[in-house]
């Protein structure tokens, strides 16, 4: 088949649709029909879909090294995306540069796809800053490690865009943990009031560090949105195509005037909450080896194979171009310079504060004391 | 110049602010139609509509927080927290992302969010409607904190924090609401992180803001009468402090009274004994002496008198710091 070609489910090979979500990918990579969401991806070619391929493996690969990093005592600490690569790549890809993010911790394969220099993603965790990078510079705020808060600020961004009467839209990722907190529930009552154009991505990862998810809700996560009167979609979240399709779904839906939309990505979190957590304690390997099966890189390998677009001599490049990447990434954290002892006093502040001027002066003083 | 009340000088700043950057927006709970429970809002909305004067869901921390997506939207919003102990459940937002956000973002993102508290006792209220949680949001980095006791300071600082790159925490003695007072909107007044010194004087500096500036000048007179001249600060920003100007008072009477509504303990008081007993050692000619609420919750309305420093209880504190005869030490006089 053409690479130019859209990526349409065969009618006769098609299989019932997926009741518990929106699936267009299978774990086998089948791909499915779906009535409500094949429009939304109707235009995706063979070539698009391997370019999402590409990213899958890129941000896995730069996931990895980062463990690496954290584990040869380069990083403080990692928060490992690995097994939710296609609700991160699925739905970031789908943005454009005048959306904006506002994240959490994990969100790093969203930070790759804004445009993130790469090693601007370790900025924090290696401890040289406070800051990863210029939220204005790719649409993604540095991520809010407060559970729940960064909803709050998607709301009010979505609020002013409406303001201002541009159809960009404010994103706010956020984990199944999350839901529980008081913060996501009044975002979604404050963006239902005001119509605000904001999508709710929540990556339901199963997991709140050693928390399960039913410790977090009674029914499907999903089903809460309504409640606050907005709409929901439960969607594969290992499923790169359907992710993209319910995310345009609800971008289309933000830009025109129809306000919010919650989308659960249901998932899984491969790897431990962040490098400082021990899974082996609390997660059953029966239901991970299940999870395995369901991986989300290995399903668009195996429809791209079957539609000859991924050849072998493409899949070795592709796996190339990520090593290098993860080479770039690792140099650039190793790079990072140590910040200047008296810069723990930069940016508190926009404007001059006496308290604080006092308190950097008599402390360069002290410093200056050894240098006697 | 026009005679105004705080409460109606606090709208009047709220309205040129409006007027001055269509990137103020104000929004609260009741602050549109009704106008906030204060009526300092009162027309605000009916002239400037409900884009800029947004009535919000009853949520501190969704106030507080669609504030901060509008902050990185390049607005400049006003919230009101409707009363003291109502602003608890917003304090994450506050401390977590309001203060710490042009930190987090290496100075790229500014956080220019005024949010007016009315504050304090005195009015014969219930339960959460009578505290001073200032000293909470003084101890937290990235903030500041001022609060106003005359109708002109609450236009002009008001204004001032308002377009203040830095949150604010504005502090509104609720008391002193309907007190009256001349109000030039145009008047280029004291910077809002300066103290002021009210009334001048030798003996005794007394240190004091917001609610207790209008009992601490009642003090000074009562205290000349017995010939002891009073100096009152008020120090109008508490986050900073200004202690330049409180140690240069300091320096001139030697001994050193503060006086504030909240609790004692871990309050503003013991910030500035510390400060000033550090930067004034050798003038000092006793230890200062805090006059404060009692380390208890906000008592009931028939009790407030009881917890409230008044004009005597600041007296006493001043005679402490002088040596005579007061309720602790007993000496007769």
């Amino acid at each position: 088949m053409s690479t130019t070609v859209p990526v349409k489910a065969q009618k006769s090979e098609a299989k019932k649709q997926n009741p518990e979500f929106v699936q267009l990918l299978d774990p086998d990579g089948i791909r499915l029909s779906d009535d409500l969401y094949d429009p939304w991806v109707s235009d995706v070619t063979g070539d698009q879909l391997a370019s999402l391929y590409e990213d899958l493996i890129i941000v896995r690969r730069i996931d990895t090294e980062a463990t690496a990093l954290q584990r040869q005592g380069e990083l403080g600490l990692w928060p490992p995306l690995f097994g939710q690569e296609a609700a991160q790549v699925g739905s970031a890809r789908t943005l454009r540069p005048d959306d904006f993010v506002f994240s959490s911790y994990r969100e790093n394969a969203v930070a790759y796809c804004r445009g993130v220099k790469l090693p601007d993603l370790v900025r924090v965790w290696r401890g040289t800053a406070a800051s990863g990078w210029d939220p204005f510079s790719v649409g993604m705020a540095t991520p809010a490690v407060i559970i729940g808060a960064q909803t709050l600020h998607a709301t009010g961004y979505a609020v002013g865009c409406k303001k201002d009467g541009v159809d960009s839209v404010a994103v706010a990722y956020f984990g199944d943990g999350a839901t529980s907190e008081g913060d996501v529930s009044e975002a979604m009552v404050f963006a239902a009031s005001f119509k605000a154009p904001v999508i709710f991505f929540c990556q339901n990862n199963q997991w709140a560090i050693s928390e399960p998810v039913g410790l977090q809700a009674q029914r499907p996560i999903a089903d809460r949105a309504p409640g606050f009167g907005i709409p929901s979609i439960r969607v594969d979240g290992n499923d790169v195509l359907a992710v993209m399709a319910a995310t345009r779904s609800a971008l289309d839906r933000a830009r025109n005037g129809g306000g919010p939309t919650f989308i659960e990505a249901v998932t899984y979190r491969r790897g431990p909450h962040t490098t400082s957590d021990d899974p082996s304690r609390y997660v059953d390997p029966v239901v991970a080896t299940e999870w395995e099966a369901r991986d989300p890189i290995a399903r668009v390998e195996a429809f791209l194979r079957s539609e000859g677009v991924l050849t072998d001599e493409l899949a070795a490049s592709i796996q190339s171009r990520a090593d290098q990447v993860a080479a770039e990434f690792r140099a650039g954290c190793l790079g990072l310079e140590n910040p200047e002892p008296l810069s723990v006093f930069d940016n508190v502040y926009a404007t001059e504060h006496s308290g604080l001027a006092r308190q950097k002066s008599q402390y360069k003083a002290y410093l200056e004391g050894f240098e006697k | 110049m026009t005679e105004l009340t705080l409460a109606k000088a606090l709208g009047s700043g709220l309205r040129r602010a409006l007027s001055d950057d269509d990137k103020v927006v104000l929004l609260g709970e009741d602050i549109g139609a009704l106008g906030g429970v204060f009526r300092v809002t009162d027309g605000l909305q009916r002239d400037f509509g409900t884009e800029r004067v947004m009535d919000t869901p009853l949520a501190e921390a969704g106030i507080i927080g669609m504030a901060v997506g509008l902050a990185f939207r390049g607005y400049r919003p006003v919230c009101e927290i409707q009363f003291d102990g109502f602003i608890y459940p917003g304090f994450d937002q506050i401390v977590a992302q309001v203060a710490k956000l042009h930190y987090r973002t290496a100075g790229n993102v500014r956080m220019p969010l005024t949010i007016r508290v009315p504050y304090g006792g005195g009015i014969g209220a219930v339960e959460h409607h009578s505290e001073s949680p200032e000293a909470y949001f003084a101890h937290t980095a990235g903030l500041r904190v001022v609060t106003c006791s005359t109708p002109q300071d609450a236009h002009s600082m008001l204004r001032e924090a308002i377009a203040c790159d830095d949150p604010v925490l504005f502090f509104e003695p609720k008391r002193r609401y309907w007190t009256k007072g001349d109000v030039n909107e145009d008047a280029v007044g004291l910077p809002m992180g300066k103290a002021r010194v009210v009334v001048e004087g030798t003996d005794v500096t007394l240190v004091t803001y917001g609610p207790l500036v209008a009992t601490a000048l009642d003090a000074a007179v009562a205290a000349a009468d017995d010939g002891i001249s009073l100096e009152v600060v008020d120090l109008r920003s508490l986050a900073p402090v200004d202690f330049d100007t409180v140690s240069a008072s300091v320096q001139k009477t030697g001994r050193l009274v503060i006086t504030h509504e909240a609790s004692e303990s871990g309050g503003l008081g013991a910030e500035i004994a510390a400060t000033l007993t550090d930067r004034c050692f050798y003038y000092l000619e006793a230890a200062p002496v805090r006059i404060t609420g009692f380390d208890v919750p906000y008592p009931p309305a028939k009790l407030e008198d009881h917890f409230l420093p008044d004009l005597d209880r600041i007296l006493d504190g001043v005679d402490r710091a002088l040596g005579r005869a007061n309720s602790l030490t007993g000496w007769s006089a």
